[in-house]
């Protein structure tokens, strides 16, 4: 009846799993009776959960991408703790079978569940703005993308509670990963929670790729998007391309377990080489879909916060779409140790090596921006600082890997741990909180507090740093990675001084959080009524500050480079708005539940495949499939907002840009 | 950043920068080498960033101010050489080093190498010395001087085959035969270890290693031949089974045929672990092995 399913799944004599689910279904539990006792339901329901709005769909990525962060960080600090007591003949206090997972599911939840739903988060709330459009190109399908991804996260965090998750690593290689080898339900968990979000990542890839080509504002060239929305443009291309890689090698191996096929087996015939080569054909151009958006967050606050154009932009987006066609032919340095031959290596450490010129051309140009600007020491400007200090070492070691006869010393070394650290953490992470700081108030209508923010960056730039280096020299001493207990006793001081930088870590984490919370607490105060705190200069800051659903009331149309910008300019030599537009009634897309009710059951269905529960299976693809039918026979698929409605709102936005010129001219009068 | 690169080479007595022959020697080199390049473009760019930010930044009128400044010719035709440049040169230590350094290239020596067949199972390493006639578990022993040409192999899962001191790791594969030329020229103790996660038993996958002189190398490989282990199908059954933390041994005799039959796969691979028993759905929290 219930498969491999019964009462000893639930880890019982484990205490660290047990308490830990304990206080999350308690939270969870919590959580939901406020909402209940406090009526939310309507709204949250209305608002939020079957909302199409890609700014609501974007918050909600990067909140779970926000609370899978601190999953995995959490999953951190287990790990930097295990091996700084774990010395010598110390055992810690973790089991190699709980340590194994914990740093596998530190890697996937960090990648697929925190990492990939913010970039995805900021792409959503992001590119439509900036194209200066009022949705992305399929809504509905957006918000079955995110609620499968969400699915994917629950089925992760399910297994803390109800079994055990992959002990293989972040990506499992077999033959370690095959029924032989790992016959507990560990890797189904991976493979179908990365298999269900994959899917909603591949949609995405399809949504933003044909919204960038189809949905921009009338004048808006390719020339013209601001440089955030050519890197999502960038990073969907390579979703759409590579994502199909992941889908179909992860099927191979599920077929293997399930069904005995011998893609990647031992026996017959079998070869696991192809599953290297293939997840890493998948696995080297998502790092670039993940750093590309970053690229772009941080070419923008450069810009901003210099008052300046972005220096070189044409050469941005070269740079950019070079990054992303040689990303694609990179993977084999992930195991020049696998003994290719030289040529086979030579191809590919060049090739890999290759990429540092497009990377090196945009930090150049970054610097290049702030050349004769008024830099903003602000906080994101701050975070955008420490990213190229960080960034670039991390790149250079990047690149000392892609020299195969030192990758033969370094490979799955502790080096490696603090190179992909340094550039993911330094890259995609840094980029993420500074957009953070950038963005909050075009989402919320209020600024962040910037000294618990300058707090943040301090402890998280200083706190990286000490725990990362000595990483780098443990590998230098012959360390590798992935060691559940330390037999050389010399390692300790660093493995020690690792875990100081995990504490200071810790108190940037503390510092984000008591940030967002005295902000909201301090709202009134830091309220932007303009619509544009930074001085902008793309078109999301010519909305107010939280957009409205529809984002422009009419089109913008832009005439050159920096949309806003050019605007803004003009308004300021003509001393007064453009005249008030003819307001007309607007289309939107109506709410659906599609997409959480598919989510639903894929998670159902997920956990049925993990636990071979081939009726609850069956059942839930039935009911996934009846959704998606009555999806696609709905009668009305859009409403109509009222052109009195869009006045009223755009009149509100009016006045507050008016003021803010007329502040101006007044500033300008004294000066004179 | 500095003081990085004197602190990887101070910091590192026993790691893969205090290499005990040519192998890891040269390696080191080409890795210091080629981190003393980037550093050279590295350095700068970090200060050319700060002193910009530093320079223009907003309280500081006397900075000219170019709000519409975003282009030069010039400086792009800079900022696109200077990493290119430097990645042609990175691309020649490549393209050499990869040649010269290929794990699979024999050695130049006058004597003829020492044979060694590396087996990796779960959780240990076996060595099989042909020319001998012997085998150890977790202990490699090897004559100063003389190269070792290993053929490795794997009887269940990847694993690496990494001497951190002697150089060149590479991976156990198995139904594949990977091989490295090493050399030690001097006496030393060292550790080798598995560089790829293999499973719960990885962390024990550290083996001794001992280059010792000619001499004690052939008294050591007689004394083997001491021990009363044979290494024949029902013994290697028996290791191919999961077991951590396994202390080191050797076998007197081995089959000649072993490592052929393991690497074409005529020999069954590792059996993994043991069916866990009732009471234990999906959860693999057997302690099958620990010693």
């Amino acid at each position: 009846m219930f498969g491999r399913l019964d009462w000893s799944a639930i880890p019982i004599t484990q205490p660290i799993p047990m308490i830990t689910s304990v206080v999350i279904i308690l939270v969870i539990l919590g959580a939901l009776g406020l909402v209940t006792a406090k009526g939310w339901w309507p709204y949250l329901w209305r608002e939020w959960i079957t909302s199409v709005d890609h700014k609501r769909i974007g918050v909600m990525y990067v909140l779970l991408g926000v609370v899978m962060l601190i999953r995995g960080f959490a999953d951190a600090i287990m790990m930097r703790t295990q091996q700084a007591m774990a010395i010598g003949g110390a055992q810690g206090y973790l089991e190699p079978e709980h340590y194994n997972q914990i740093f596998s599911a530190h890697g996937t939840i960090m990648i697929f569940f925190a990492a990939m739903p913010l970039v995805i988060g900021y792409m959503n709330f992001l590119v439509p703005l900036q194209l200066g459009v009022r949705d992305v190109a399929f809504p509905t399908l957006n918000s079955v993308s995110f609620w499968l991804t969400a699915s994917g996260a629950l089925l992760v965090n399910i297994s803390l509670f109800v079994g055990e998750f992959a002990r293989t690593g972040w990506l499992p290689y077999p033959p370690l990963s095959e029924g032989t080898y790992s016959p507990g339900v560990g890797v189904d968990y991976y493979l179908w929670a990365v298999q269900i979000s994959g899917i909603g990542t591949l949609m995405t890839g399809i949504n933003f790729v044909t919204t960038v080509l189809k949905m921009r504002c009338p004048g808006m060239s390719y020339l013209r998007m601001p440089m955030f929305t050519w890197t999502a443009l960038a990073s969907s291309l390579l979703i759409v391309a590579v994502f199909p890689i992941l889908t179909a090698t992860l099927a191979m191996l599920t077929l293997d377990r399930y069904f005995g096929f011998h893609f990647f087996t031992n026996e017959a015939g079998g070869n696991p080489m192809m599953f290297m080569n293939l997840i890493w054909a998948w696995g080297h151009p998502e790092v670039y879909i993940l750093v590309l958006p970053a690229f772009g967050i941080f070419s923008e606050i450069f810009s901003t916060f210099s008052g300046k154009p972005l220096f070189g932009y044409r050469s941005m987006v070269a740079a950019t779409l070079f990054i992303c066609i040689v990303a694609m032919m990179t993977w084999l340095h992930h195991f020049f140790t696998m003994g290719a031959g030289a040529a086979v290596n030579t191809a590919f450490g060049i090739s890999t090596s290759v990429i540092a010129v497009g990377t090196g051309v945009k930090i150049y140009n970054w610097i290049f921006t702030m050349y004769g600007g008024r830099v903003r020491m602000s906080v994101p400007m701050l975070w955008s600082m420490g990213f190229i200090f960080t960034f670039v070492i991390g790149g250079m070691t990047g690149v000392l890997l892609a020299v195969p006869p030192a990758d033969f010393l370094t490979h799955n070394s502790m080096f490696l741990v603090a190179h992909f650290h340094n550039v993911i953490v330094g890259g995609v992470v840094f980029a993420l909180f500074a957009g953070l700081e950038f963005w909050f108030p075009k989402a919320f209508g209020f600024r962040l507090n910037e000294g618990w923010g300058k707090a943040a960056f301090w402890f998280a730039f200083i706190g990286f740093w000490v725990t990362f280096t000595p990483l780098y020299i443990l590998g230098m001493q012959g360390m590798t990675r992935r060691l559940q207990h330390v037999n050389i006793v010399e390692w300790a001081p660093m493995l020690q001084l690792s875990l100081v930088g995990v504490v200071i870590l810790i108190a940037g984490a503390a510092c984000q959080v008591i940030q967002l919370v005295v902000s909201i607490l301090q709202r009134d105060k830091l309220r932007d009524t303009t619509g544009d705190p930074w001085d902008g200069r793309s078109l999301e800051w010519a909305t107010p500050s939280p957009a409205p659903f529809f984002n422009f009331a009419v089109m913008p149309n832009v005439e050159g480079e920096e949309a806003y910008w050019g605007i803004k300019q003009r308004a300021t030599e003509e001393q007064q708005l453009a005249p008030e537009p003819n307001y007309a009634p607007i289309e939107m897309p109506v709410n659906s539940a599609v997409g959480v009710y598919t989510a639903f059951f894929a998670s159902v269905g997920g956990f049925a495949l993990i636990w071979h529960i081939w009726w609850l299976a069956g059942l839930a693809l039935v009911a996934a499939f009846i959704g998606f039918v009555v999806f696609a026979w709905r009668d009305v698929h859009e409403f109509e907002v009222p052109a009195e409605e869009v006045a009223r709102i755009d009149r509100a936005r009016r006045a507050a840009r008016a003021a803010v010129l007329a502040q101006l001219a007044q500033a300008k009068g004294t000066a004179s | 950043m500095l003081g990085l690169g004197p602190l990887f080479l101070g910091g590192c007595s026993g790691g893969v920068l205090d290499p005990v022959g040519p192998v890891g020697a040269n390696d080191a080199e080409i890795l210091i080498d080629a981190l003393l390049i980037m550093l050279g473009i590295v350095i700068p760019t970090i200060l050319l960033a700060f002193w910009m930010a530093w320079r223009y930044r907003a309280s500081n009128t006397k900075a000219k101010y170019l709000p519409n400044w975003s282009y030069s010719g010039r400086i792009e035709a800079v900022v696109w050489s200077i990493p290119i440049l430097t990645i042609m040169f990175i691309g020649g230590v490549i393209w050499i080093g990869s040649y010269r350094l290929d794990p699979f290239k024999p050695l130049p020596s006058k004597v003829p190498p020492l044979e060694v067949q590396v087996v990796s199972l779960d959780w240990k390493w076996l060595f099989i010395y042909p020319q001998q006639g012997i085998a150890t578990v977790n202990e490699l022993v090897v004559p100063t001087g003389r190269p070792v040409h290993f053929k490795i192999t794997s009887a269940s899962v990847f694993n690496v085959f990494f001497v951190p001191r002697m150089g060149s790791m590479i991976y156990a594969m198995p139904g594949m035969v990977s091989q490295v030329h090493l050399q030690a020229d001097k006496p030393a103790d060292m550790f080798g270890v598995s560089a790829h996660f293999s499973g719960d038993g990885f962390s024990d996958m550290q083996f001794q290693v001992r280059s010792v002189p000619e001499a004690d190398f052939a008294a050591w490989a007689q004394s083997a031949k001491g021990s009363s282990l044979a290494l024949n199908g029902a013994a290697y059954a028996q290791l191919a089974k999961q077991s951590r933390n396994v202390q080191s041994y050797a076998y007197a005799a081995v089959d000649p045929q072993l490592f052929h039959s393991i690497a074409m796969m005529k020999t069954p691979p590792g059996p993994g672990p043991e069916p866990a028993g009732p009471g234990h759905a999906g959860r693999e929290v057997s302690t099958v092995g620990r010693h």
